[in-house]
């Protein structure tokens, strides 16, 4: 079972690389956008059904992939896989 | 009596720190690999600076589930001293044992330089042999020294005088120009509530031989093995 674990920044912690490419882009001449944020996205598969799956994923959230003080995250089921 | 020094794949303080202890402290400084399941018997744990594990994930994070860190967590809990460094400090936190975290610098660069900062508690057993106040003069080499913490956890920081070293200049003056990072009320180290596991981000270790022409670290390492005697 393939799964994605999107993991952002929690709303109002700094993230500084965020601002670097806010700032870049608007150098570049890039107007009318804002509240740019980088996080990242983990692909696991899991050697499970779905459900048992999504258990085990959020438990590795849980236990190393996620600094839940500073970063939400969010499992994503890939259908099409 | 002796001093653990937990090194990771990574590690690059843990050879200062043996000197630092060495010639400061009575303690002897053992190497423990972070493979072992168990830490010697000690009366001191350090955990070094340094970039275990490249600072994949987030820094200190996979460092912070080495088999040692099993052990290291029961005897920290259990009122051992524990000092953090720097890298060390991030292993901290990720492990549980500091409240808070550490992110990147608001800054955006690494820095590698020296900086004061001052002494808010100087009574606890890292920090007795300063003077309360004083300015000191300590190397920071840091991209993530950025102390974060949500404003209930900041709380309960400073209601239990946890709170052991503020970036400051050299006046001792701690303000937004003084902060080299970004961090929360230029928060350069904290305890725990019980106040035996210290994790900080400047370099004690770097500031304790002739050759840096540094040595306000020195007393840090006088003050542990003060207390251990």
């Amino acid at each position: 079972m393939k799964l994605n674990v999107k993991i952002m920044p929690k709303n109002g912690v700094l993230d500084p690389q965020g601002k670097a490419i806010e700032n870049s882009l608007s150098q570049l001449g890039f107007k009318n956008f804002s509240e740019i944020r980088q996080g990242k996205i983990i692909e696991i598969d899991i050697d499970a059904d779905k459900d048992q799956a999504i258990n085990i994923a959020d438990e590795m959230c849980k236990k190393l992939l996620v600094n839940l003080i500073i970063e939400d995250y969010e499992i994503i089921f890939d259908r099409e896989k | 009596m002796k001093a653990s020094i937990i090194v990771f794949p990574g590690s690059n303080c843990d050879r200062d720190i043996a000197v630092s202890i060495k010639k400061l402290t009575d303690l002897e400084p053992i190497m423990v690999w972070h493979k072992e399941t168990s830490i010697p018997d000690s009366d001191l744990i350090v955990i070094p600076g340094g970039f275990t594990f490249g600072d994949y994930l987030r820094c200190g994070s996979i460092a912070a589930n080495s088999p040692i860190m099993n052990d290291v967590i029961k005897k920290a809990t259990d009122g051992l001293p524990t000092l953090g460094i720097c890298n060390g400090f991030q292993i901290l936190t990720e492990s549980g044992l500091l409240p808070g975290t550490l992110i990147k610098n608001d800054c955006l660069s690494f820095l590698c330089k020296t900086v004061s900062i001052r002494v808010e508690n100087n009574e606890t057993n890292f920090s007795k042999k300063y003077k309360q106040n004083e300015v000191i003069n300590i190397p920071i080499a840091h991209n993530e020294g950025n102390f974060f913490a949500n404003e209930d956890t900041l709380k309960k920081i400073k209601d239990s005088n946890q709170i052991i070293f503020k970036y400051c200049n050299q006046n001792g003056e701690v303000n937004n120009e003084t902060n080299p990072n970004g961090s929360i009320e230029n928060i350069a180290g904290i305890t725990n509530e019980q106040g035996n596991v210290l994790g900080m981000m400047p370099h004690p270790e770097r500031a304790t031989c002739e050759i840096t022409k540094l040595s306000d670290g020195e007393n840090l390492f006088k003050s542990i093995s003060e207390f251990l005697l």
